[in-house]
Formats: structure tokens, C-alpha cells, sequence
């Protein structure tokens, strides 16, 4: 099988210990995951934004980076639902019949990363260690758009030494929302604030997410707060074989 | 006189201000968390709810996929069961006629049942023009009016006010519009609701002429329906002896059978009660029970316009349940007044800029833009409305609007160089290359979760983010470099 | 050209530049779910009782005693034409305005059926049941459901209505959630509600 990470533009400049995580756990369970170096973004920030037109050279080049692979993964809930959901509308908008193909070849075989491991590697103990305090925040694409369930909680559930505590109103939106993070920042940050409160109450040492732009934004909260709370992406956990640094 | 919305900033200025209010937020929170657990409880001891989800958003599409057809059916049936029927392009043309009804009966005032399309149009200020008081009857709708206030949800229109608040409103305004509140009211709620009982039963039983909405109309019967739970809906339904109703045509089902979906969903998404207390339903005229003077006035007011929008027009499914402002986590923080509509919340945020159009006024314009697209109303909504996939879709049109204006906004600017770069790995890394050094400056210390510096402000687009949050400065080596330099072997 | 040619023009301009077929109506939801009339008369009771309406479960025999239970002492009470069940010293409703409705402390009724599924009876007005605002104006409103008029839910009573006549839904006392989202029961309807289930 042959299978390419999609690191997501967030995880390639701001957070590589994400992205570097997913191959060190995907190589751990026997998968030669391969990074294409010709990827960009999948282009959820110009469709969410409402640029459709802008977003047609993105999609392009995200269907012509990973045309070929069995399978995609992303450690993004909602990239992968951007991939699902809106690459066929701006395939459409182009209406260019090669990338609607193109399109709709590609779409299905992007993957979240909690996905790949349970639905198609089969495996909820992917032999991680992390002995510590852990609450999930389960994020709205991976929960509404992906139907995500209990995926993350099962991975999470069979790492060793790890005390999974609850996220008090963990359904509720943290605030982010892309662009609405600072197109709408007061709001942004009134959610991402009770959101920080939640966690903090919750006591746990580490937030943990399928999504790395989710957790910029409560981790930028939260350090603002001087929180002592780490912000983690799920991969960096499963990835784990020890306690944290 | 109530408040008016016109002239409201755009959402985002608007949410910034009812977000300074901290009785607002504690009011909305206490008031959205109870209704979300009731209507939780409510929806999942019912089987089978997703199947009349399902059946609720099947039956309103077929119905308008034949709109015109069922519209002259019920105009017919209405017709045959004694209704006068009218109709109505827009706003001003419902005001006229039902200002012109009044006048010719003679009468000063109407009782009105709280009805969402006499709000959207302005009902209570064109009658006040020519001289006819309306009185609101609903509970809640009396606490805005009485208080010269806006609504702020479209079940609960003063969900903005607490107990006390409300008494303070009746104690000094119930006096000017008839019977005062009891000298010695307090605020507990069942004071306060005999106290509405006390004012408002005069106002029913010398009433002539009363205006209502429909929550249904049923096109082969000519049925109209009210889903209410005070009785001031029944009061002004069978009492006067002039009932004008004002009807939005997208609130046509084309069979009485067919309100077997919506009576179990519209009260457990709405109330979080198996039952409402009351539902009406009448067809014309009933000789010797209720009015004996029956008007309807079809309204378009700009649903033709949503309807001609293929994504769009699902919005015209809803039937006004208010589970979607409820849950949604932007509303529970700004109240709905930031909307600046009577229709506030996600649907608000969807059917304003569909009856309106985009490209018009920046207010509208930004309501698309009001929302993270977090997709809890789509799953509560009792008749399927993708929320989220409107707004993008109107976020869109409000783009497309824009283009070819002769100075691009600087969002566009920046989301077209974004495009350039995030679509190139060669553009992304250069990008990658200059970014992190000047990131790395703007950073300071070293944060103890990624070992790197914290940036606390940068200028530029951006810098709305720094306002309450840091982000870390960029690594030294981006995820790309490190590929590039170890083939993923760390 | 008149208001009403033009919203049927707009209706059907929409429609023919976006053209979208009528979608199949799935009713998967009418599936009858079958339950024991004592099962039914039993869920009727307990749900009009969690609207805080007072109800009474009986014979036909011991209708009259229930009926005194449940009209106050000295209280002025009117009755439609048509009612089976003798009530002492109540006033036939021939008409009365509204504001002499509204000297009556209470009126007792019959019901076209009684939900199950949600506690809610309907009234269609017909003889026993009285014109809308006999029901509407007094104080207290005390009802006589027959224990067979019970229907599992609301399919059933869509189904078993002629929505040619007027139909009135009760469930409980009238109430309002309008003060901070909490329910309280009394506003304008009647405050209290009677059921009497007759077995």
C-alpha cells in the first residue's frame, strides 16, 4: 500500500513535531509512509472564506501531489473533511472535467490519522507509552463532518500509563473556525477562553486533538493564561514511548 | 414602540460590544444550557428521530419543488372554507393590507399573536403610523415591546432578560398600556406570568381585529396552524371577530397528514416538551365558533428570491424551532441583537443574506461570516438544514460580489497570495525561509511546552489573533526541511 | 400585473432555472408500534400528569363524584350542548360573550382523543366539546377522555382527525418558558386542568 502523509500547511510551518510524529508511529506499526514534496494546502482557508476561484490552484495541486497513493493521511479532522466535502465544489467551480475527476479519485482516499489506524490498519494499541493526565478535546470537523466517534478515545484508552480525565462541555466548539479566528476575534476568543477554562479545570497536564489549528488556538490561550497545561497533537502521544521531556 | 435594527454594525463590531455585557452573558448562558438539556431528553426518549428528520426535510423540498402549484391549492381551499386570501411581494404590501383591514372595521388596535413574518415585516411600527396600537400578547414578545427592546431569539424574544430585569420593565411600563402590574409584584416567574395574565385580559376580551402568524398551512384543506403554549394564541385566535393571518409561503405542506411530522419534532426541538401546551388549527371560517372575518395574506418578502438559490433554498425548510440558535456557541456568547434581525442565530445567519441578497449592505454581508461552521446546529436542526454548507456557500456569493470592485479589500489581496503560495511547494517554502527568521525575532523567551520562543503581537492582518493569544514562533526547521534532510529519520 | 401573478412568476422562475426533482417522502416513521390499551391509558395518565394537570383514572359509575371532586365548592360552571354527564347546578352554553365567560370559574368538557405519546387531548368542538372559547376563558377546564379514545401517538390522531372542523391540542395547563427558559404553569389559558379517564 502505498501512502502519503499530507502533513497540512499548519503542521509544515508551525508545528513539524506533529507531522514528524505521525511517520515515526506510522513506521513503528510497518507503514513506509512517503512525505510528496510537491504539497501545498488542501484549501479549507480560501473555501471557508468564501474565495472559491482562489482556491482552485490549491486543489489542483493537492490532487496532482497525491494522485497515485492508496491512501492519504492527514493529522487533521478537518483537512480531511475539506478533501471529503468541498474539493468537489471547487472542482466543480473550475469546471474543468480533469479535476473533477481528478477530484473525485483522490477525495476518498483521504484519511484522518485516528481513521486510518482503526478503520484500515486495523489497530486501537499502537504501542505508545505517555504516563500522564490527559483530557481529548474532540474537534467539530472530526466529530460533525467525519463522524470520528469514539476512534481517538479508543487509541487513546490502550496507551500505556496514560489517565484519560473529562473535558467538561468537550462537544462545544473551541473557537477557532479558521479565518473567524480573527475575522470575528472577540468571539474567537470568548469561546476559546471558557474552552482554556475547561481544560484547566478539567486537571489535566496535556490537551490532546486531532487537530493541530484547534489546538493553536486553545494553546495560544492557554499560554497567554501562563497556563502550566501542554497542548498535544494525538499523533505526538501515539507516538510516544515514555514520559514527556 | 420597539427598537429598531436599522443602521446596526456589521456582526462582528456588534458581538464585540454584547460581549462587554456581562449580565447578557451570564443570561444567555443559563437560559441556552437548560433549553440544550430539555430538548436533549426530549428528542432522544422519541424512536425513530432521524427517520422524521428525514420525512420533515423530504416533505418541504417536494413541496417547494411544486410551490406554485400547492399556493394556488391552499388559495383555493381557503377560499372555499369562507378565507379572503391576499397577497403580498413584500413588507410594505403585508403592512398595507393589514393596516387597510383594520381601517376598515374602525379600530385603534389589534392583539397579535407572536408571529415571526409580522416581526420580520414591521408590523407593529406601520400600524403605529397610521394610528393603530398592536399589542403583543406573548409573554416574551410583551417584555420586548414594554421595554422598547429588540428581539434577541426567535422562540424566547427576551431570553436577553432575567427575572428581575422583566419586573423591572413591568413595574414601569405595564401602566401606560393599560392594566399596572400589582403593586407588590417580585420577581419570581409565576408572579410575573400572572401579572401578563392581568394586563393582557382586558386588551383580549374588548379586542375586534387580531393578527397572527402560521406555523403550518395546509394546502389541500386550507388549515391554518398555531403551536403556542401561554393560550394568548388562542385568545386571539377565537375571540375577535377579525383574524388576519400573515403567512409566509414557504409554510405550505401540501396535506394534513403531513403535520404528523412536524407536531412531534417542532415542540421537542423547540420547548424540549413532548407536547406544547397548545396548538390551533382552523380552516376558514367556522360558522358560530371564532371569528367570522378570516384573512390570510400570502407573503414573499424575499423567499422567492432564496428559493431561486439551488443551495440556498433549503433554509426555506425551516420552521422557526430555534434548536439551532440554542446550541450554537456563537449566539450563547453574543446574544442575538448582533445579528441585527429578527432572525438571529445560525438560521438567521443563513436566511437574512437569502431573503435580502448579498452585495448590498456590509451588515448582511457579514452575517455568512458569523459562525466557526462547528456543525452543531445542522444536528439538531429538526429538518436537516446544512447550516455550515450555506455559509460557506454565501460566503462565496458575498466574494464573488465583491470581485472587480476597483480596490480589492485586503483580505483579498492576502487570500490570493495565500492561494499563490499554499498551492506551490517551491513559493511555501521560501515563504517558510523568511517567515521563520522574522518569526523567530517577534518571538520572546522560550516556551516550556515547545522549547521555543512565544510571539505575543506582530502587526500586519494578523495581528486581531495577538489580542488574548500567543502562537509559538516558528521551529528553525519546518517539517519540510527536516523531511528533505533526514528521508523521515529522525 | 397583481401581487399574486407576481410571486407565482417569481415561484416559477426559481424553479425552472434551478429545477430540482420532489424527493421520495421516506415515512418510515409511521410504522405502528403496537402497545396494550392498558399500556396506552397508562403512559396517557402518567404524561398529562408530568404537565402538572390533575388527573383521575375511573369507572363510568364514579364519573359523577369526580366531576364534583373536581369543580371547587361554590364555583359558577358552564357546559356545551351535547355533554353525556350530568353536571348540578351548570349553565348550558348558549352563547355567552367573551366577558361573561369570563365570570365563570369553570367548564367541563368532553374530547375528541387523548394522546398517549405526548399526554395531550384534542378537541374538535363538537357537541360536548363546545365552541373554542368555552374552553379557552374559564379558569379551570375539567375534561372526560373515555379510556378507548386513547391513541398511541400523534400519527394516530393526525389520522384520526377531520381537520374540516376546528381542533383545539391541550397538554396541561397553559405555561410559558418565556422567564429565563424555565417552565411555569398559568398564563392565559386555563391555570388548572382536570382529566378525568373514563375506564
Amino acid at each position: 500500500m502505498r501512502v502519503a502523509l499530507q502533513v497540512t500547511c499548519i503542521g509544515e510551518a508551525l508545528f513539524p513535531e506533529t507531522g514528524q510524529a505521525v511517520v515515526t508511529l506510522l513506521r513503528r506499526l510497518g507503514v513506509d509512509v512517503d512525505f510528496p514534496q510537491g504539497q501545498g494546502c488542501c484549501g479549507q482557508p480560501m473555501v471557508n472564506t468564501g474565495y472559491l476561484d482562489e482556491a482552485i490552484p490549491v486543489v489542483r495541486n493537492f490532487v496532482d501531489t497525491f494522485a497515485g497513493y492508496d491512501a492519504v493521511v492527514t493529522p487533521s479532522g478537518s483537512c480531511t473533511g475539506s478533501a471529503r466535502h468541498q474539493h468537489s465544489l471547487v472542482a466543480e467551480r473550475s469546471g474543468d472535467p480533469a479535476l473533477i475527476r481528478a477530484v473525485s479519485e483522490v477525495s476518498p482516499r483521504v484519511y484522518d490519522l485516528a481513521e486510518f489506524l482503526i478503520d484500515v490498519l486495523g489497530v486501537d494499541d499502537v504501542g505508545a507509552t505517555f504516563p500522564h493526565t490527559v483530557t481529548y478535546h474532540p474537534t467539530c470537523h472530526s466529530s460533525r463532518l467525519l463522524d470520528i466517534g469514539e476512534r481517538p478515545l479508543r487509541l487513546l484508552q490502550a496507551v500505556r500509563g496514560l489517565q484519560l480525565v473529562d473535558l467538561p462541555g468537550a462537544e462545544q466548539c473551541c473557537g477557532f473556525g479558521g479565518t473567524f479566528s480573527v475575522k470575528n476575534a472577540a468571539t474567537s476568543i470568548a469561546m476559546g477562553t471558557d474552552k482554556a477554562a475547561a481544560v484547566i479545570g478539567s486537571g489535566a497536564e496535556v490537551l490532546v486533538a486531532g487537530d493541530r489549528s484547534c489546538l493553536m488556538h486553545i494553546g495560544g490561550v492557554l499560554s497567554r493564561a501562563k497556563s502550566s497545561v501542554r497542548v498535544m497533537h494525538l499523533a505526538e502521544i501515539l507516538a510516544s514511548t515514555g514520559p514527556m521531556s | 414602540m420597539t427598537g429598531t435594527f436599522v443602521g446596526m454594525p456589521a456582526f462582528p463590531e456588534a458581538a464585540r460590544a454584547a460581549l462587554g455585557n456581562a449580565q447578557l452573558r451570564a443570561n444567555l448562558a443559563a437560559a441556552t444550557s437548560t433549553i440544550r438539556a430539555k430538548r436533549a431528553a426530549a428528542v432522544g426518549e422519541l424512536a425513530g428521530w432521524e427517520d422524521l428528520r428525514l420525512a420533515g426535510a423530504a416533505v418541504k423540498d417536494s413541496t417547494l419543488a411544486k410551490l406554485d402549484e400547492h399556493l394556488l391549492t391552499l388559495e383555493a381551499a381557503l377560499t372555499a372554507r369562507g378565507a379572503v386570501v391576499h397577497w403580498a411581494s413584500d413588507a410594505a404590501q403585508a403592512c398595507e393590507l393589514v393596516a387597510s383591514i383594520a381601517q376598515e372595521h374602525g379600530v385603534d388596535e389589534v392583539v397579535k399573536v407572536k408571529s415571526m413574518a409580522t416581526a420580520e415585516i414591521g408590523l407593529n411600527e406601520a400600524l403605529a403610523s397610521h394610528g393603530i396600537a398592536a399589542w403583543e400578547t406573548d409573554l416574551a414578545e410583551l417584555i420586548v415591546q414594554l421595554g422598547h427592546d429588540l428581539p434577541s431569539h426567535i422562540l424566547v424574544p427576551a431570553i436577553h432578560r432575567n427575572r428581575s430585569e422583566v419586573r423591572d420593565i413591568f413595574t414601569s411600563a405595564m401602566a401606560a398600556a393599560g392594566r399596572a402590574a400589582p403593586a407588590d409584584l417580585t420577581d419570581e416567574p409565576a408572579r410575573l406570568a400572572e401579572a401578563a395574565r392581568l394586563h393582557l385580559r382586558e386588551k383580549f376580551l374588548r379586542a375586534k381585529v387580531a393578527v397572527s402568524g402560521a406555523n403550518f398551512a395546509v394546502a389541500d384543506t386550507g388549515t391554518l396552524v398555531v403551536v403556542e403554549s401561554e393560550g394568548n394564541g388562542r385568545m386571539c385566535l377565537t375571540l375577535p371577530e377579525v383574524l388576519i393571518s400573515v403567512v409566509g409561503i414557504e409554510k405550505v405542506v401540501p396535506t394534513w397528514g403531513d403535520l404528523d411530522i412536524y407536531l412531534q419534532t417542532l415542540p421537542r426541538s423547540s420547548t424540549g416538551e413532548r407536547m406544547n401546551p397548545y396548538t390551533s388549527t382552523w380552516s376558514g371560517v367556522t360558522p358560530g365558533d371564532g371569528p367570522q372575518e378570516v384573512h390570510v395574506i400570502l407573503l414573499d418578502n424575499g423567499r422567492t428570491r432564496a428559493l431561486a438559490d439551488r443551495v440556498g433554498r433549503q433554509a426555506l425548510r425551516c420552521i422557526r424551532c430555534s434548536a439551532c440558535l440554542n446550541v450554537c456557541p456563537v449566539y450563547e456568547r453574543t446574544g442575538g441583537h448582533a445579528y441585527g434581525s429578527v432572525y438571529p442565530g445560525p438560521i438567521g445567519a443563513i436566511l437574512n443574506p437569502l431573503l435580502k441578497g448579498v452585495g448590498v449592505d456590509q451588515q448582511t454581508d457579514s452575517l455568512p461570516y458569523a459562525s466557526t461552521l462547528c456543525g452543531a446546529c445542522f444536528e439538531v436542526c429538526p429538518v436537516r438544514i446544512d447550516i455550515p454548507d450555506v455559509l460557506v456557500h454565501l460566503r462565496a456569493q458575498v466574494v464573488d460580489a465583491h470581485r472587480g470592485t476597483a480596490i480589492p479589500s485586503a483580505e483579498a489581496i492576502a487570500m490570493k497570495g495565500a492561494a499563490r503560495v499554499l498551492s506551490s511547494s517551491r513559493l511555501l517554502a521560501a515563504a517558510e525561509r523568511v517567515g521563520g527568521p522574522v518569526g523567530r525575532i517577534l518571538g520572546v523567551g522560550s516556551s516550556p511546552t515547545t522549547g521555543r520562543p512565544t510571539m505575543r503581537r506582530i502587526p500586519g492582518p494578523g495581528a486581531a489573533w495577538f489580542t488574548a493569544r500567543d502562537l509559538p514562533a516558528p521551529p528553525r526547521e519546518s517539517f519540510r526541511n527536516w523531511w528533505r534532510r533526514s528521508g523521515g529519520r529522525s | 400585473m397583481s401581487s399574486r401573478e407576481e410571486i407565482l412568476a417569481r415561484v416559477r422562475a426559481a424553479l425552472t432555472a434551478n429545477p430540482e426533482p420532489a424527493p421520495r417522502i421516506p415515512r418510515n416513521y409511521r410504522e405502528p408500534v403496537t402497545s396494550e390499551r392498558a399500556e396506552l391509558v397508562a403512559r396517557f395518565v402518567d404524561r398529562v400528569s408530568d404537565y402538572r394537570a390533575i388527573v383521575v383514572e375511573c369507572a363510568q359509575e364514579e364519573v359523577a363524584v369526580r366531576l364534583a371532586e373536581a369543580v371547587p365548592e361554590g364555583a359558577s360552571v358552564i357546559v356545551p350542548q351535547g355533554l353525556t354527564y350530568p353536571v348540578p347546578g351548570a349553565v348550558i352554553d348558549h352563547g355567552q360573550s367573551a366577558s361573561e365567560l369570563d365570570r365563570v370559574d369553570a367548564v367541563v368538557t368532553l374530547a375528541a382523543l387523548g394522546i398517549a405519546e405526548t399526554g395531550t387531548i384534542v378537541l374538535t368542538h363538537g357537541p360536548g366539546q363546545g365552541r373554542r372559547s368555552l374552553t379557552l376563558v374559564p379558569d379551570t377546564h375539567v375534561c372526560i377522555v373515555g379510556a378507548d379514545q386513547v391513541v398511541a401517538g400523534v400519527v394516530d390522531a393526525i389520522a384520526a382527525l377531520d381537520p374540516n372542523s376546528p381542533t383545539t391540542w391541550i397538554s396541561g395547563p397553559s405555561a410559558t418558558s418565556d422567564i429565563e427558559l424555565q417552565r411555569v404553569e398559568g398564563v392565559h389559558g386555563p391555570r388548572t386542568l382536570h382529566v378525568i379517564v373514563v375506564s
